[in-house]
């Protein structure tokens, strides 16, 4: 017999459920992990991109050994980790002196790995080097902009996979409705060479000019850096197809014989069924006969009915007669 | 909703631009410089999204202006699988087949013995078996049975068959991998959350592939090893490899060739159209132009014989060496000849 485990508490229970995979999922959380060693420039790279996803994001302090994600074996703790902590987006940063000041971007699918990017970082200049007008910084979880430049994210594909990455990173949720008012962050990405990406995150400000579309003014509010992409991995094609499907529940059908007019509204057609007025059957149906003598009777009963009636006439006119 | 505009392509859903054709002039050296090109030329993007976006219909809210974003266009994986349906439980089958349907039912229930609103079930219920402090004996009651105990034990035992009923349905769903969230097999740790399936027990062939692996690792395989009880001699349940005689007779000995045979039938029949005999259709071809020529000498004889059959195997062995010398050349220089002369040989 299987020995079953169920929560003890109410909030054990949603604290479970949360984790469920769903219909309609909310956003990807990140983790963010250091690796066997991490340069200045790394720290704090890890760090503002935590700040930039804090409502969607956890950090972990520790240096991790064991973890090296493109290589068979070093993904273990690493996907261990992602279902520990429920996140299907991981930033791992990691220094040597073949690969200096690395990121590698992963995405996650039921805990394992999915896909991978790898980019070096240079030129980085934080937040705190930029002089900006406070009030017009981003807020947390707000939805931002994307802004992707350049033939590179098109015809390269390691580039192609890195604009995925980079916006499944930091899209946030997906949302049905979006307060116009809460607009206040955009990431531009540039593909300044077939390896070379700038990327840079600035606060938007929302100008008077005169219709209803606002002006957009950007204004660079850091982190900036440029990414050099070196490995990446792709997903696999089967596993791609099914972390791609989409519920049939969601799909919708085209709706039949309705149609929208401006002026009229909805209209919609009917059509009516031929009703067979023929082949209609009777309600009544005998019960407590034997089934066999029922059915000799739904046979033939209509004729004999009409037969007695007949006689039953015939004996009334006698009478009358 | 991918919308062209100006080149640039519009993802609302995510609020995302991309513009694949734009090129810088040339790469300024400074970085500062490229950014505050980039920038310049990313705050034409995002007005481009801005202007899709406020022509959205909208509704005033407390803090702005509400608008109704389409789904995104970019397709980004799931981060679980799908949510696989539970299968019905036996009841829900039983109800369905019977078309049972669920009604609600009040949490309160008048209570008429105590005159007084009771919960339907749990503590302090309406009609509790054990509020009642006296049983009525009936004729048929066996004297000696305590109807207090009798009925604590009844209770038991349907609960312990619902405890089953319960264990077999979540047994089922666990089947199909779609056991409800909050319940979890005690073998793994963590919850499951995706595709973890249940540790499964080891099966008999399981069991014999293991020892027949344990087998192998003797220099015997296997052959003197101690057996178990009941255990058996592996199974070799590959293919032997029979080699036909090579000999030719009939029945097996002609089998050889028979299937010899059919794998060139196949060769040949794929490249059917390539087969070509050249020295056929060299032979074929001089004939056909001997014939010409003899035609020809037949009608306009104007000059001596000797001279003629002097002169006639000369140009015959100069031309069929030219020929088949040449003929390679030929399809080089001018495919449509030679085919024109295969076409021919086929004719005649």
């Amino acid at each position: 017999m299987l020995h079953i485990k169920t929560p003890k508490s109410m909030r054990a229970k949603r604290a479970l459920e949360k984790r469920a995979p769903k219909l309609v999922e909310y956003g990807k959380k990140t983790l963010i992990l250091h690796g066997t060693k991490t340069s200045n420039v790394l720290n704090s790279v890890l760090t503002e991109i935590y700040h930039l996803k804090k409502d969607n994001a956890m950090k972990y302090s520790r240096r991790n050994d064991n973890i090296r994600p493109f290589e068979s074996g070093g993904e273990t703790s690493l996907e261990f980790y992602s279902l520990k902590t429920d996140c299907s987006l991981f930033v791992y940063g990691s220094h040597s002196k073949k690969r200096p000041d690395n990121l590698v971007i992963g995405r996650t699918y039921d805990h394992h790995i999915y896909d991978l990017v790898e980019v070096g970082v240079e030129n980085f200049k934080s937040m705190a080097s930029y002089s900006y007008d406070k009030r017009i910084a981003p807020l947390i979880g707000s939805k931002p902009f994307f802004a992707f430049i350049g033939e590179g994210f098109e015809n390269v594909e390691e580039l192609k996979h890195l604009k995925e990455v980079l916006l499944d990173l930091f899209r946030g949720q997906v949302v049905k409705n979006l307060n116009l008012a809460g607009l206040d962050r955009v990431y531009v990405c540039t593909a300044v060479s077939s390896k070379k990406v700038l990327f840079t995150h600035c606060a938007l400000r929302l100008k008077k000019s005169g219709t209803i579309v606002p002006r957009m003014e950007l204004v660079e509010v850091g982190p900036s850096m440029d990414l050099v992409v070196r490995r990446h991995r792709l997903p696999d094609e089967s596993l791609k197809k099914e972390a791609m499907k989409i519920a049939p529940e969601l799909i919708k059908k085209k709706e039949k014989n309705v149609s929208k007019d401006a002026i009229v509204g909805k209209i919609g057609k009917i059509y009516v069924p031929d009703q067979e007025v023929g082949n209609a059957s009777l309600p009544y149906k005998p019960k407590g006969v034997k089934r066999e003598r029922r059915e000799a009777k739904a046979a033939k009963g209509e004729e004999k009915h009409a037969e007695k009636k007949q006689k039953k006439q015939d004996e009334a006119e006698d009478a009358t007669a | 909703m991918a919308e062209q505009q100006e080149n640039f392509e519009i993802d609302l859903g995510n609020l995302t631009a991309f513009d694949p054709q734009h090129q810088f002039q040339s790469i300024p050296d400074n970085r500062e410089d490229l950014v505050k090109d980039c920038i310049a030329h990313a705050t034409k993007l995002i007005q481009a999204v801005a202007d899709n976006l406020f022509s959205l219909p909208s509704t005033e809210d407390a803090s702005g202006p509400v608008v109704p974003l389409p789904q995104p266009t970019t397709k980004l994986p799931r981060e679980k699988p799908l949510p696989k349906p539970a299968p019905p439980t036996k009841w829900e089958i039983f109800a369905k087949k019977k078309g049972i349907q669920n009604r609600k039912k009040d949490k309160l229930v008048f209570d008429e013995q105590t005159s007084s609103w009771k919960r339907r079930y749990g503590y302090d219920r309406v009609n509790d078996d054990n509020d009642i402090p006296i049983i009525e004996a009936k004729m048929t009651d066996e004297p000696g049975v305590d109807p207090f105990a009798k009925r604590r034990s009844e209770k038991k035992q349907r609960v312990e068959k619902q405890e089953k009923n319960r264990l077999y349905n979540l047994k089922e769903a666990a089947k199909v991998g779609a056991l409800p969230s909050h319940v979890q097999l005690a073998a793994t740790a963590l919850p499951i959350t995706g595709t973890q399936t249940a540790p499964r027990k080891v099966g008999k062939d399981e069991l014999q592939n293991v020892a027949g692996m344990a087998a192998t690792s003797t220099a015997s395989g296997g052959k003197f090893d101690k057996k178990l009880a009941g255990e058996k001699p592996p199974k070799h349940d590959k293919k032997y490899r029979k080699f036909l005689p090579v000999v030719e007779g009939s029945g097996m000995g002609s089998l050889e060739k028979q299937q010899s045979d059919k794998i060139l039938n196949k060769l040949m029949a794929k490249n059917s159209h390539e087969i070509f005999n050249v020295s056929k259709a060299v032979d074929m071809y001089n004939v056909k132009s001997d014939k010409k020529r003899r035609n020809q000498q037949g009608k306009s004889s104007t000059m001596s014989s000797k001279l003629k059959v002097k002169k006639s195997p000369y140009k015959n062995a100069s031309k069929g060496s030219s020929k088949k010398g040449g003929s390679s050349s030929k399809g080089k220089s001018g495919s449509s000849s030679s085919k024109g002369n295969q076409s021919e040989c086929s004719f005649g």
